[in-house]
């Protein structure tokens, strides 16, 4: 029993499970074999990833003339996808580290495949500049490192080299983090397969984890420190991709919103490629009972709210740009001027899509319901990936210099890059989803009982408020047991009953023969007279109805029986002391 | 050290803190217990020590940032000033505003790493380790706690019985 959750809380676990069901629920995609439609979707990123990784050899081989860019708009499709791609990253080191801060117990139904997108996504990102640089082989150059050029260092005052330092730093994290916290589920499957390579293979990716005491201790005290780390490094990084604009001259970028906003921005772009791919997987991948409404409703209130962010600093950025009267602020990405434009589209499209269709989620019907959900997170992954076209491109296709303003079109090789880098990312995704055990199962396990719907059902509930508290439980449970018990009386009442009705039968023939006593005529005889009679057996001969000597002389072997069944007391007795003859004796 | 120890296994994480407390309460020693998840306050019915493991990702912490201002002030200050941007590049202290985001990146880097690294090496966790949870149901849904054997072995059964373990094991030496 981890924590206390109130009673009145949404159970974050449905279906009635117990911990042997999470496992096998959570072995269950790896264990099994792929369908098709794994098969058809893993082909299809596959060849898009191969695609991309031609177009991206074309452009090493050739020079970074086959993109699209030009002496105005020297940065264009390449940080746009670059920033997208981080943005995207940012989601899943903010489910695990800032939701376990907050302690906010569904982030472990989804923290595993958020923080794995994160880190795939991160690699897309890093993909861009290093391809950028033009010359990959000197990649290298942006480390810190000696080398063959002199005393030559880095220089520590530029952002871009900030960014090299923050984007490093988060994914080498993350993926610690990540991997620190897969490595009991690892040993789950290691301990459950039964194929000898399986075995071997996620022997060697659990790291030997044996779940002792001493080691989890240690292991909730890393998560949380981790988290504690992670939760500044993931708004720092964010903020340091947008020093790369914000610290520029360039008007639209030099903005002191921009650090805040361009993380309200990532978490924003990254919940709704969570919510993309989970609502998928949990279908595929049969984790209903895992990714709850609840789950994907909370996910959406994250993406309401840093929608709203977003929207008010777009908001601010427009009015601002407007009240400096600066002619040059009439271009820039947010102004009257780009939403009538050459690029009236791209301003349009970013618009509705991040600030118009996500206020939707206002309505609870809506961001419960998973058609809407996915289709709401669409829009924004494809208004986010304009947000940052529109940072970029608009914002430089004007300038100071008016015979400088130009145009931007994305060359074939431009696009086949993205779409390469969207098809790898997919196939690192699906990848995972066969080999990984893609709920964090340990966590799981230990917020079951505080958050799992059979337990929900035993919680007591003292203020009745509880929909999920089955009231009466108690009563049900025991319902049967009575309705048995109350059987049995009846038939041990049924069996009785005939016996008393014989007894009153027995009593009236006894009557009949030896006759009835009327006290109103006739007086009652000291039957104790009669040896064998003592005052116990007169009171019950009186109770019968035998009160006279005259009743008592004229009682045969037959009435002597009957007596006997109705006292059951010393039979034969009446008989061996000759009742009826002593009576005689004293009638007269 | 017993030759011989007691493996009890439990089904249930409250059933196995009462256990543990109940072991404890008899005075017998427990070597060890296995868990499928974190299962809270066991390790203080245990008696197990509080980990120190986040003190010294403080002081991982405080070497990363010591770390970084030595090596900004040797590269951007002594070795190699160069005027970028018009920026103050003789005078570290008039430079470093410029250096926080490395100063506090290479803070979380030297914390976290260096943390994780410690919690694998006290752990005896890393690639090509073999596991040693000596029953491999501890990794899905059930609990053993291991208690060694001092001459006592059958007052120690009973006792685990009655504690509610549903499988009680004798293991020669381990």
């Amino acid at each position: 029993m981890g924590h206390y959750e109130a009673p009145i809380r949404e159970p974050i676990i449905v279906g009635d499970k117990t911990y042997h069901d999470v496992t096998v629920d959570v072995a269950a995609a790896i264990e099994g074999k792929a369908n098709k439609n794994w098969w058809i979707a893993f082909t299809v990123a596959l060849i898009a990833m191969l695609w991309g990784f031609g177009a991206i050899a074309y452009t090493i081989g050739t020079g970074i003339g086959v993109w699209g860019l030009n002496n105005k708009i020297n940065w264009a499709w390449d940080i746009t996808n670059f920033v997208w791609w981080v943005g995207i990253g940012h989601a899943g080191t903010l489910i695990s580290a800032v939701l376990l801060l907050f302690r906010q117990k569904w982030r472990m139904g989804i923290n595993r495949s958020a923080e794995a997108m994160t880190i795939f996504a991160v690699f897309q990102a890093g993909l861009f500049p290093m391809i950028h640089m033009g010359r990959i082989w000197n990649a290298f150059y942006t480390l810190p490192i000696p080398n063959q050029l002199g005393s030559l260092w880095v220089n520590f005052n530029s952002p871009l080299l900030w960014d090299v330092f923050a984007i490093s730093t988060y994914l080498s994290v993350s993926l610690v983090f990540w991997w620190t916290g897969l490595l009991p589920d690892f040993a789950m499957i290691r301990d459950r397969a039964t194929k000898p390579f399986q075995k071997k293979i996620y022997s060697l990716l659990s790291f030997g984890w044996s779940g002792r005491a001493k080691d989890w201790q240690r292991f909730e005290e890393v998560s949380l420190v981790l988290a504690g780390l992670a939760t500044p490094l993931v708004l720092s990084v964010h903020t340091i991709v947008s020093f790369d604009f914000a610290t520029s001259v360039i008007p639209g970028w030099h903005s002191t919103v921009y650090p805040p906003y361009f993380v309200a921005g990532a978490v924003f772009s990254g919940f709704a490629m969570v919510q993309t791919l989970l609502l998928i997987m949990r279908k595929v991948s049969n984790l209903e009972d895992y990714i709850t409404r609840v789950h994907i409703e909370n996910m959406n209130k994250v993406i309401l709210v840093t929608g709203c962010i977003v929207a008010v600093a777009y908001g601010s950025e427009f009015f601002v740009g407007w009240y400096t009267g600066s002619s040059y602020e009439d271009f820039t990405y947010l102004s009257w001027g780009a939403a009538t434009g050459p690029y009236w589209w791209a301003f349009w499209a970013l618009i509705i899509c991040n600030s118009v269709i996500p206020q939707l989620l206002w309505f609870k019907k809506i961001r419960t319901n998973y058609i809407w959900t996915f289709v709401i997170a669409i829009f924004i992954n494809i208004g986010m990936w304009f947000e940052r076209f529109d940072i970029i491109v608009i914002n430089l296709s004007r300038g100071h210099l008016p015979s400088t303003w130009a145009m931007f079109s994305p060359s074939f090789i431009d696009v086949s890059i993205f779409l390469g880098t969207i098809g790898f990312f997919f196939v690192l995704f699906l990848l995972y989803a066969r080999t990984f055990p893609v709920i964090a199962q340990a966590e799981v396990k230990s917020i079951l009982k505080s958050s799992g719907n059979n337990y929900k059902r035993l919680m007591p509930d003292p203020h009745g408020h509880s929909k999920y508290y089955e009231k009466n439980r108690i009563e049900k449970a025991v319902e049967p047991i009575i309705k048995e018990v109350k059987e049995e009386i009846k038939e041990v009442v049924e069996d009785v009953k005939p016996e008393a009705t014989d007894n009153d039968s027995k009593t009236n023939s006894l009557l009949d023969k030896l006759g009835s006593f009327d006290s109103s005529t006739q007086k009652a005889d000291d039957l104790k007279k009669v040896k064998g009679i003592g005052p116990k057996m007169e009171a019950t001969l009186n109770q019968i109805g035998i009160f006279t000597f005259a009743q008592v002389s004229k009682m045969t072997k037959n009435e002597y029986d009957l007596l006997d069944s109705i006292t059951g007391s010393f039979p034969g007795r009446a008989e061996r002391d000759d009742w009826a003859g002593q009576a005689n004796k004293f009638k007269s | 050290m017993s030759s011989k120890v007691i493996h009890a296994l439990y089904d249930d994480d409250e059933v196995l803190i009462s256990a543990v407390k109940e072991v404890k309460a008899a005075h017998h020693h427990i070597e060890e217990v296995f868990t499928p998840f974190p299962v809270h306050g066991l390790d203080h019915a245990m008696g197990l020590a509080p980990t120190k493991i986040a003190i010294t990702a403080f002081m991982y912490g405080v070497t990363g940032l010591s770390f970084s201002i030595w090596f900004l002030y040797l590269i951007m200050i002594k070795e190699w000033p160069q005027n970028i941007g018009g920026k103050p590049s003789f005078s570290f202290a008039e430079n470093m505003p410029a250096f926080v985001p490395i100063m506090f990146e290479m803070t979380v880097f030297f914390a976290a790493h260096l943390m994780v690294i410690t919690f694998y090496m006290r752990s005896k966790i890393w690639p090509f380790q073999t596991a040693s949870n000596p029953d491999p149901r501890t990794t899905d849904d059930k609990f053993l706690m291991e208690v060694a054997v001092d001459g006592n072995e059958s007052e120690l059964t009973s006792l685990l019985e009655k504690t509610g373990a549903i499988e009680i094991t004798v293991k020669e030496n381990h």
